[in-house]
């Protein structure tokens, strides 16, 4: 296997940003912890993965020409969307196109924040997935301040029970240990493993039950993960119980496990299912591209005439295929003829005609 | 006994299709795809016959869809199959909805998803048929083994497709003449226009007030009749 060099280059840089905000936030390491430095090295490393993965896989030409065309087509607004010529056929007016920031904001929310597409499949999965991602997410808003140094907590000379939190240096609050407060502040992390748990208790059911998942399932792609969140939230949880109901019993034990826990399940991210959260940036650009193609110059089937798809994802799919090595050109008498510019139905069509062709029907 | 998931091979012969809808009803019962029917059902030339044709997945060896998909979400197994788009990461995008050679993939825009024929896997990952070839009465969509097919009909198998410069190698079979080690696709005889320059407002024109106007492929035959060469089933 060989290595691409641009992505080993955004790997150390990943890798080198990590470092950069530890050092930073954390007063040149004067408020990291040496104890979380384990948590610490695998963020480091699942950054470079991280960053080698997203990289490669950006670079593929699909993925690729949605990250370019997506750019280009945030930052500018087609003036003229409006009035583009769209044909006879087309009664209705095209549609207004909204300023780049509109559509990033409105697939932002609706994607990534309430994740509605997921609730329009099904709603056991979505209150599911928004346990499962809403609780992690909650666990590494958390533990990324901390583990990095940015967020620490003081106790005052003179009163050990009252807490000063200083965030990069900065005083933020004080509050005593006693105070709501801070049972909210020292239990988010049981508060997030039981969000987790939950998802992780619809999510094991399904895989039990549902059909369809047990036929197309695969261990390291769709259990793993799960055992891993579910190691990660159960060894948390039981670190609280350690020092909560047994006196400390166990707590180093359980610190290091979960620890190796933590460290597995971030090194995962990249190799395996969970890297779909970076994947689905590129959903982001999806978003403008339709709102911006479905107010621009259509596409018409050469054979039908019919409206398929935008003219601009009709030509880019055209550059990316010839990027891919595949060539769908028919040559004709008065030039080429693309595969591209027919409709998938009328494909459908075609193959039945030539088929029947060839056995003389 | 059942036999083994590798020994059946899914055969399709679109001209014996007879329109029956049975494969759409059933294809929708099968666990993987949750009521959705993958399978299309295509009228061939609906203003001048009643000839239609099922469109499976044909599972090609090198999958134009996985490739084009930017978000890497088409995966294609150990034996051949290409799966519907990974639920995770689809983000219904389209693109392999316009690149696949034979206009399989469906974007189920309401739920954001890719969905296609994945030839029913929880049923031929078992050594069983899937739900349109256990369902189909005429022989169209026939999933076994290969020895039935040679010894029951005139035609045969072929699962190489020539588009243009492209060919394309499939795990499905397309049944077709005994001469044919590939099935050639010609599309200049089916394009209305060919003689001339292409102009879809006219056809388009001409297609306004066809029953089924946005989803077949139809034009006007006093527009396009004289352009086709006389060989296709157009006539």
């Amino acid at each position: 296997m060989s290595i691409n060099s641009k992505a080993l280059t955004a790997a150390l840089t990943a890798a080198a940003a990590v470092v950069l905000v530890v050092a930073l936030g954390s007063g040149g390491f004067r408020h990291f912890d040496p104890a979380l430095l384990g948590y610490a090295i695998g963020s480091v490393l699942a950054a470079a993965a991280v960053g080698y993965r997203f990289t490669v896989w950006a670079e593929r030409p699909p993925s690729r020409m949605y990250f370019k065309r997506g750019f280009e087509l945030f930052l500018r607004r087609p003036a003229v969307a409006g009035v583009v010529d769209r044909g006879p056929a087309a009664s209705a007016p095209a549609p207004a196109v909204p300023h780049g920031a509109g559509t990033l904001g409105s697939a932002l929310a609706r994607n990534f924040v309430a994740q509605e597409f997921i609730r329009q499949r099904s709603s056991y999965r979505w209150i599911m997935h928004l346990c499962l991602s809403g609780g992690c997410t909650l666990a590494f808003a958390i533990t990324f301040p901390l583990v990095f140094g940015w967020v620490h907590f003081e106790s005052l000379l003179d009163n050990a029970e009252m807490y000063r939190v200083i965030a990069f240096g900065v005083h933020l609050d004080t509050f005593s240990i006693h105070s709501v407060k801070a049972f909210l502040a020292f239990n988010a992390l049981n508060f997030s493993a039981f969000f987790v748990l939950i998802g992780l208790v619809m999510a094991g059911w399904r895989r039990c039950t549902d059909p369809g998942e047990r036929a197309t399932q695969t261990f390291a792609e769709d259990i793993l993960p799960l055992i891993l969140i579910l190691v990660v939230a159960a060894t948390g949880l039981a670190l609280t119980v350690s020092y909560k109901f047994l006196g400390g019993h166990g707590h180093g034990l359980w610190a290091i496990v979960h620890m190796a826990s933590v460290v597995a399940l971030l090194l995962y991210i990249p190799f395996g299912k969970l890297f779909h959260m970076f994947q689905r940036t590129c959903a982001l650009c999806v978003s403008r591209y339709k709102v911006v193609g479905a107010a621009g110059p259509r596409a018409r089937c050469r054979r039908c005439a019919g409206d398929f798809a935008s003219q601009m994802h009709v030509d880019d799919l055209k550059t990316v295929l010839d990027e891919l090595g595949f060539d769908y050109r028919f040559a004709g008498p008065r030039g080429e003829v693309h595969y591209q510019d027919i409709c998938p139905s009328c494909r459908r069509g075609l193959l039945a005609l030539n088929q029947g062709r060839s056995i003389g029907r | 006994m059942r036999p083994a998931p590798d020994d059946l091979e899914f055969f399709l012969d679109p001209s014996r299709c007879i329109g029956c809808q049975a494969c759409v009803q059933a294809c929708g019962e099968c666990g993987t795809h949750r009521g959705v029917s993958m399978i299309h059902l295509e009228y061939v030339h609906r203003p001048t016959g009643v000839q239609t044709a099922p469109v499976v997945c044909m599972h090609c060896e090198d999958p134009t869809c996985a490739k084009v998909c930017p978000a890497d979400a088409i995966k294609q197994d150990d034996r051949g199959v290409v799966h519907s788009a990974a639920k995770p990461r689809c983000v219904a995008c389209s693109n392999c909805v316009l690149a696949c050679p034979f206009g399989v993939p469906k974007m189920k825009a309401e739920i954001d998803l890719m969905m296609k024929c994945d030839m029913c896997y929880d049923r031929t990952s078992v050594g069983k048929k899937p739900m349109c070839a256990t369902v189909c009465p005429s022989g169209a969509l026939y999933f076994g083994p290969r020895k039935f097919i040679e010894e029951n009909r005139r035609e045969e198998p072929v699962n190489e497709f020539q588009f243009g410069r492209q060919t394309v190698r499939t795990k499905v079979n397309m049944m077709t003449s005994p001469e044919l080690k590939a099935l050639p696709f010609d599309v200049l005889d089916f394009l209305p226009w060919e003689d001339k320059d292409f102009d879809p407002f006219a056809l388009a024109r001409v297609r306004d007030g066809a029953p089924d106007v946005a989803q077949s492929a139809v034009w006007d035959e006093a527009t396009a009749g004289k352009r086709c060469s006389g060989t296709c089933t157009c006539h």
